[in-house]
């Protein structure tokens, strides 16, 4: 991974760029968007990436064919100290697969997510946050919204959609919760990942003798037919699931209550109509684009990027966090402005990854906000905004705890 | 103007169905159906913006 074009002796900014404003993009995400928008970065182990921060080249980077996301390459550029590793001790995620191996794994599974399917499911997300508001309201306030509503709702409809008992769910949590976390270490990583993967494998042999009306035994039965089945592939795709469905969604949850918490306009803005709803979600998808890691990809080929060549070899990382606030495609990007119409963001990525459970997603937060908001009209923090702990530590964004009261 | 789909790029992400599910649906296995093949007015707009936002470039609308 070098490049003789590169000044050696120059300093390179170091990858990742932790967020120290909740609200604000990190400064050096701008200075490079607007001055080199393909520049160097140093990796926590040495080596150098592309980071490319502006909203068109990061759609080039995460469609170019030519750059592979196949993490079973020993070149794959290291970003998390044991985050490949980890992945090693797995049956592949399809986030890792190139082309027609990618799309054999994602295939099968896309219409468990379609817009139809999921809006089948929203009388019961409807029904799920009902009841965890029900159990708050019986609690001492305050409380924290974390933990008896943002990490349960999503918990239990990801539980549910993959068909495993809501009982596991934290025991789990509390495994993704650390294999998250930036300060974890690489063999911290590598166990988990490892208790994690045998966790699923019980729940895919559980589901092999008594299936239900579920995603996995859907699966099972689809595989069974078509030849065998591959219990892996099975349980690697259960926990990508369940891993890309809860923290994600939960911290969504706490950033979108929390901003309509600090900022009464938007807060009127849901309460008014729920019709507005769903532009919020997209915006506060936008503004805060949680994943901070951006997309990660190895050049199998020389390709031009922003009019930088990259070469055979080297690595790229797409920031879609940049992206999102790039001010040619979004006016005045600093801006949480609920009325924008701002769903070509690409929090979701872009390209064949982009994430198979967005619609998912939306409709859960569409569904927190208008219910939460509606159901509790005294919320509000319970602690000034100052304290709030962010998660600037981990790889996805968000919030420790979001104390409130009401 | 034509919208065209391609099945072998499409991957489900259903962001032209949310764009507009009068032009758009997906069928049993989650891939793009195109419901107006010849969007005129509005529809063209949507239909742009449909192909802009695909991830995949699933999409494309042709000259007749
Ligand atoms: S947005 Fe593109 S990839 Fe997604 S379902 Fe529609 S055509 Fe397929």
């Amino acid at each position: 991974m070098t490049n003789t074009d590169i000044d050696e002796t120059s300093e390179l900014v170091s990858f990742p760029i932790q967020r120290t404003c909740p609200f604000a993009i990190p400064p050096v995400y701008t200075k490079f968007r607007e001055e080199a928008p393909v520049s160097q970065v140093v990796l926590p182990d040495g080596g150098k990436a592309w980071l490319v921060t502006k909203y068109e080249d990061v759609r080039a980077v995460m469609s170019n064919p030519k750059l592979s996301s196949d993490r079973r390459k020993k070149e794959f550029p290291v970003v998390v100290p044991g985050q490949n590793a980890a992945l090693a001790k797995h049956a592949p995620f399809m986030i890792i697969l190139d082309g027609a191996e990618h799309s054999a794994a994602r295939r099968p599974v896309i219409s468990e997510f379609s817009v139809r399917r999921v809006a089948a499911m929203k009388p019961r997300i409807q029904e799920i946050v009902d009841h965890f508001i029900d159990e708050m309201l019986k609690l001492p306030r305050p409380v924290d919204l974390n933990q008896v509503f943002s990490l349960p709702v999503p918990s239990l409809v990801v539980s549910e959609i993959l068909g495993m008992p809501y009982e596991g769910h934290e025991y789990f949590m509390e495994l993704a919760e650390v294999l998250l976390r930036r300060t974890t270490d690489e063999q911290g990583r590598i166990d988990i990942s490892v208790q994690l993967r045998a966790y699923m494998d019980k729940l895919v042999e559980e589901k092999i003798a008594n299936p239900g009306d579920d995603l996995l035994s859907r699966q099972i039965e689809l595989q069974r037919r078509n030849g065998g089945i591959d219990r892996p592939q099975l349980a690697s795709l259960c926990l990508l699931v369940l891993l890309a469905g809860h923290e994600t969604t939960a911290n969504m949850i706490n950033l979108g209550v929390f901003s309509m918490l600090t900022r009464p306009e938007l807060l009127a803005q849901i309460k008014a109509d729920p019709a507005n709803t769903p532009k919020a979600v997209d915006e506060l998808l936008r503004f805060y684009t949680i994943p901070d890691f951006g997309a990660h990809r190895l050049a199998m080929d020389d390709v031009e990027i922003g009019g930088v060549l990259i070469r055979k070899g080297e690595a790229v990382i797409a920031s879609t966090f940049a992206a999102n606030r790039d001010p040619a495609v979004f006016d005045d990007p600093e801006e949480l402005d609920f009325s924008r119409d701002s769903r070509h963001h690409v929090a979701f990525g872009y390209g064949p990854h982009q994430c198979l459970g967005q619609n998912l997603g939306r409709v859960e937060l569409q569904v927190v906000f208008d219910t939460l908001l509606r159901r509790l009209p005294d919320l509000r923090l319970a602690v000034p905004a100052e304290e709030l702990n962010f998660k600037s530590d981990a790889l996805v964004y968000g919030l420790y705890e979001l104390p409130v009261t009401w | 103007m034509r919208l065209e789909k391609d099945h072998d790029r499409c991957i489900g992400a259903g962001q032209c169905v949310r764009t507009d599910p009068r032009i758009f649906d997906q069928d049993d296995d989650g891939l793009v159906k195109v419901l107006i093949e010849r969007p005129r007015g509005a529809d063209e707009a949507a239909a742009h913006k449909a192909v802009f936002i695909c991830p995949a470039k699933a999409l494309s609308l042709a000259e007749d």
